[in-house]
């Protein structure tokens, strides 16, 4: 069997392979025909064979066994054969001890050879090969070679040179003296391997970096020769003399400039002399101005130099070559730390390229933008991202809605501004939040009491609209749940924006809708159980209207999940609906939250670069949604008035009571603390209990500690310990163990003509300075009073809202209601003006009375 | 540094990574595991070199330039099939304008010279 009768052939046949298969069977045959001619030994089909077997690797089948065939025509006389040998062995050698061996022997030889050009090829092939012990091998013989006359060799041998150092770093002192010399090259190509081989070693060697330092003056000559003469046709491209050696001097010239401020000064002009002077329409004329703008940067220039070469990025920015403008943002991206103040100057130009049609280019600029916000122009710069987020790749979301929140956490010009920003997000790309997010964002409304109304109207009115995106779900859910009580009672929106009441009713119906939707999960679903339970307590505190029906919808969606497939689901559901029954126990445990802890959302670093993927456990987030509920030692140090003294009795009560939640009645945590004086660090709250007179009969909440002591022990036991145990639901249980609400105590405002009217006021300990006030109009003259209208005017520095009243006509011996809302700073006094017109028997009665009768620490004591 | 891709794996996946992309909205640089890739395309076919990811990728756009000047010298008017049929001369101009992952000679002149004295050798 033959093969084809040469390289020409071959090929021509593989090419007429219409199959892989085909292509296959060619190259199997001509293989074997190949190997059979490599045993006749013919020095004459020896080539021929070995570039048909190049031709076969090339494609990707095996030619191994080539390898000593080549080293045999290496050792051939005629120049061609010397040539394809050298080339088999650079495609065909692996790790091959043996053959590694005899082909330094070879190289050796061939580099002492008496021709240059096989003194070349052996050069080349080292270049190409450079094992680590072929490289101790032939050290000796490369330095010589530096030194050679010829300089195709000089040249060659340079960038050898390189590849041993690179190798062996050891072998360098061998070629520090020679490389020197290389510096006064006059040749082109000599000298630009040299300056790249110095290079080199000034970056392995901060020892041979300060010798080379020397030479900074030697090297600013070549530089300003290149720049300065004219037109020389050898080594010009599009009018510019040599740029690779201008660009290999510029980047050599960085690494003796840095940390160096003489040798920086010595090329302090040069640089701005190039970067002035380098024409900058072409790709040629800016990779050098690139190269300047790097070395300006790294080097100690002076601050004008600086600008120029930032204004140079910011140029680059401008221009239409995607290549230019790519390059600008990698080094801008680098350059923000260092330098933030002049990168600023360029930010809209930076934001310009937030819309370009390359999303690498997109994905630069957007990691210059998070690096760009600042206090100054956070409103700005959030504002573009947010219209960016609109219509960004799917794959930036996760970063940019961590990026813009944490943004906005750290800048935000005020709440309501912070607030507004992270509700767009959930709106815009409520599918890409991260968990830590979503905490954080609760967090904050927890904290902002003045905005809860208006927090949660926002997130009602967008999950109405939306319910495909989850965090916004789970925000809204949440919030609606734990504020629906303020959602309910209303309120304005600065904006003077049309309202739309909510009524408990709306509420249940979207929550149940968000339980029919397709989007609906295992997470939302969990979430919705939380949020009603929470629920039937809010609206049983407002009494609304609808309240029985509601309650009883509530009643059945909880019973509905009872056997629900998802056993956390299904358990919850049962336990909820087990203490939906509890009336008793239900308000304390389904009381308002405490504010979790204020603290820095932290994260990792969120890279364009680095896909975020989070990492965290469905644990941490629920931690972080129900803050250190679990820890409460590590509240004590937090300055919130009332949250942290409630979290410090809770973990009275808590620490002892769930140690012996035992039936003895008289070790029973709650009731013994509520009847001790209270201590020190619950004395915010406690201070609450005192001043209302122990007399008046106890609230469903005061009895708890009795209703402690009767509920078995065991069904107690069923609320507390799977919350411990299964914290993804923790949030509802865990304020199982609420101290008893205060009681409420009532002032007597007004009593005239047979109209008695008292203010109930109630602080909540989550909500410290806003106080509810629940009005009643008695009428105790046994004659109805008819048109009532109360007006009440508080101090400037506090807001009061004001609902309808329940009725403005009062039967006789009736009693109506209206409720009304003070914000006030801690430890104002609350002084009411009010304003009553009423007629009763027909006579029209318009009376005022100022009022100022809570007690002084109501707003809590500052 | 100028890439031999010796694996046709590599190969494989340099070019799944870089055909499909837009020559007039993208720009000519690819990441590539820790380096990066850039390339030029010259009507089918492309030339790709792998760099450091500190590398001046504009003047490698240059040098790539240069290669392709020179092999159209040498060729006259280089075609695909030039370069299939000689790929072993392909490989001997690659080594005259680069070497040891450098560049090697910038002036097209002394490049070509030493060619045709290599080929005369022959």
């Amino acid at each position: 069997m033959s093969g084809h009768y040469n390289l020409k052939a071959l090929i021509k046949a593989i090419r007429s392979c219409k199959t892989l298969a085909d292509e296959r069977s060619v190259i199997q045959k001509e293989s074997a025909a190949i190997r059979t001619s490599f045993k006749e030994e013919d020095s004459f089909a020896r080539y021929n064979n070995i570039a048909k077997l190049l031709y076969i690797h090339m494609l990707g089948y095996p030619a191994h066994f080539g390898q000593i065939e080549c080293l045999k025509l290496v050792a051939s006389p005629r120049f061609a054969d010397k040539r394809l040998g050298y080339l088999g062995i650079m495609l065909l050698l692996d790790e091959n001890q043996e053959v590694l061996t005899l082909v330094t022997n070879s190289l050796k030889n061939d580099m002492n050879h008496s021709n240059m050009y096989a003194v070349g090829l052996a050069l080349c092939t080292f270049a190409n090969i450079s094992s680590e012990e072929m490289s101790r091998d032939l050290a000796n013989e490369i330095e010589k070679l530096l030194g050679s006359s010829n300089t195709y060799i000089r040249k060659k041998a340079a960038l050898c040179a390189l590849r041993v150092i690179r190798r062996v770093p050891d072998l360098m002192d061998h070629f520090v003296g020679k490389a020197k010399s290389l510096l006064q090259d006059r040749n082109h190509g000599v000298l630009l391997a040299g300056v790249t081989l110095i290079t080199e070693m000034c970056a392995l060697d901060e020892r041979v970096c300060d010798e080379f330092r020397k030479a900074t003056g030697l090297l600013v000559k070549h530089l300003k020769n290149l720049v300065t003469t004219g037109y020389s046709a050898e080594h010009d491209v599009l009018g510019i003399t040599d740029p690779f050696l201008q660009t290999k001097i510029l980047r050599l010239l960085r690494l003796l400039g840095k940390g160096d401020a003489t040798a920086s000064e010595t090329m302090n002009d040069i640089l701005a002399q190039v970067a002035t002077n380098t024409d900058s329409t072409k790709n040629v004329g800016n990779s050098i101005l690139y190269e300047t703008v790097l070395s300006v940067l790294e080097i100690e220039a002076d601050s004008g130099l600086r600008v120029m070469a930032i204004n140079i990025l910011g140029k680059f920015l401008t221009n239409r070559d995607n290549n230019i403008r790519y390059v600008a943002l990698n080094t801008l991206n680098k350059v923000v730390s260092m330098d933030t103040n002049a990168v600023q100057r360029h930010r809209n130009t930076i934001l310009d390229c937030l819309r370009d049609g390359d999303i690498s280019i997109r994905r630069r600029a957007l990691e210059l933008c998070y690096a760009l916000v600042n206090e100054g122009n956070v409103r700005v710069m959030i504002r573009e991202l947010l219209s960016f987020l609109e219509v960004a790749d799917n794959e930036f979301k996760l970063g940019m809605t961590t990026q813009i929140c944490l943004a906005a956490e750290r800048f935000a010009p005020n709440k309501r501004w912070q607030i507004d920003t992270v509700l767009r997000v959930l709106k815009v790309a409520g599918n890409y939040v991260r968990e830590e997010i979503l905490a954080a964002f609760i967090r904050l409304t927890c904290h902002t009491p003045e905005l809860q109304f208006y927090t949660a109207q926002r997130l009602y009115a967008a999950l109405s609209s939306d319910l495909s995106q989850e965090s916004l779900t789970l925000a809204a859910i949440w919030i609606i749940g734990e504020f629906g009580d303020v959602l309910l009672q209303g309120g304005t929106i600065d904006d003077g924006e049309e309202v739309k009441q909510v009524t408990d009713t709306d509420i249940i119906d979207l929550l149940e809708l968000v339980l029919s939707s397709p989007y609906a999960n295992t997470l939302t679903r969990q979430f919705v159980l939380v949020a009603l339970s929470k629920l039937s307590v809010r609206l049983a505190e407002l009494s609304t209207p609808n309240q029985s029906t509601n309650q009883d919808r509530i009643a059945e969606i909880l019973a509905n999940f009872s056997s629900n497939l998802e056993l956390e689901i299904q358990q919850r559901a049962v336990e909820f609906g087990t203490l939906y029954g509890m009336r008793d126990i239900k308000m304390g445990v389904l009381e308002r939250m405490p504010p979790p802890e204020i603290r820095a959302t932290m994260m990792g670093t969120v890279s364009e670069r680095k896909p975020v993927g989070s990492t965290r456990t469905d644990k941490d987030t629920v931690v972080d949604l129900i803050g250190d509920d679990s820890a409460p030692a590590a509240i004590n140090g937090n300055g919130t008035s009332s949250g942290p003294s409630t979290q410090d009795l809770l973990a009275d009560i808590f620490g002892t009571g769930a140690a012996d939640m035992s039936p003895s009645p008289s070790g029973s945590a709650p009731g013994a603390s509520a009847g001790q004086p209270p201590r020190s660090a619950a004395a915010d709250i406690m201070s609450l209990f005192d001043s209302s007179p122990a007399p008046v009969p106890p609230t469903s909440a005061a009895s708890l500690p009795p209703a402690n002591a009767q509920a078995t022990s065991g069904s107690l036991f069923d609320l507390v310990t799977p919350s411990s145990s299964a914290p993804s639901s923790a949030a509802p249980a865990a304020p199982a163990a609420q101290p008893p609400k205060p009681q409420l105590q009532s002032y007597s405002a007004y009593d005239k003509n047979g109209l008695k009217i008292t203010l109930t006021p109630k602080v909540s300990p989550t909500q410290p300075g806003v106080i509810q006030i629940l009005a009643r109009f008695a009428s105790t003259a046994g004659e109805a009073i008819s048109g009532v209208n109360f007006q009440v005017a508080v101090p400037k520095t506090q807001q009061l809202q004001m609902q309808a009243m329940s009725s403005s006509d009062i039967a006789a011996g009736g009693v109506e209601t209206q409720q009304m809302r003070i914000h006030a700073p801690a430890g104002a006094a609350i002084r009411l003006r009010m304003r009553i017109t009423y007629s009763r028997g027909g006579q029209n009665v318009t009376d005022q009375q100022d009022f100022s009768g809570f007690p002084a620490d109501l707003t809590g004591s500052r | 540094m100028p890439h031999r891709c010796l694996q046709v794996r590599l190969r494989g996946e340099v070019h799944r990574l870089i055909a499909p992309r837009d020559q007039k909205y993208q720009s000519n640089f690819v990441e590539f595991r820790n380096d990066k890739i850039v390339y030029r395309r010259y009507a089918g076919l492309f030339f790709c070199v792998c760099v450091d990811s500190n590398d001046n990728e504009l003047a490698y756009l240059e040098a790539i330039h240069l290669f392709v000047e020179v092999l159209d010298a040498f060729f006259q008017n280089v075609c695909e099939l030039d370069l299939v049929f000689s790929f072993y001369k392909v490989y001997a101009i690659l080594d005259e304008v680069f070497l040891a992952g450098e560049i090697e000679e910038t002036s097209k002149q002394v490049v070509l010279d030493r060619l045709d004295y290599l080929e005369k050798l022959e």
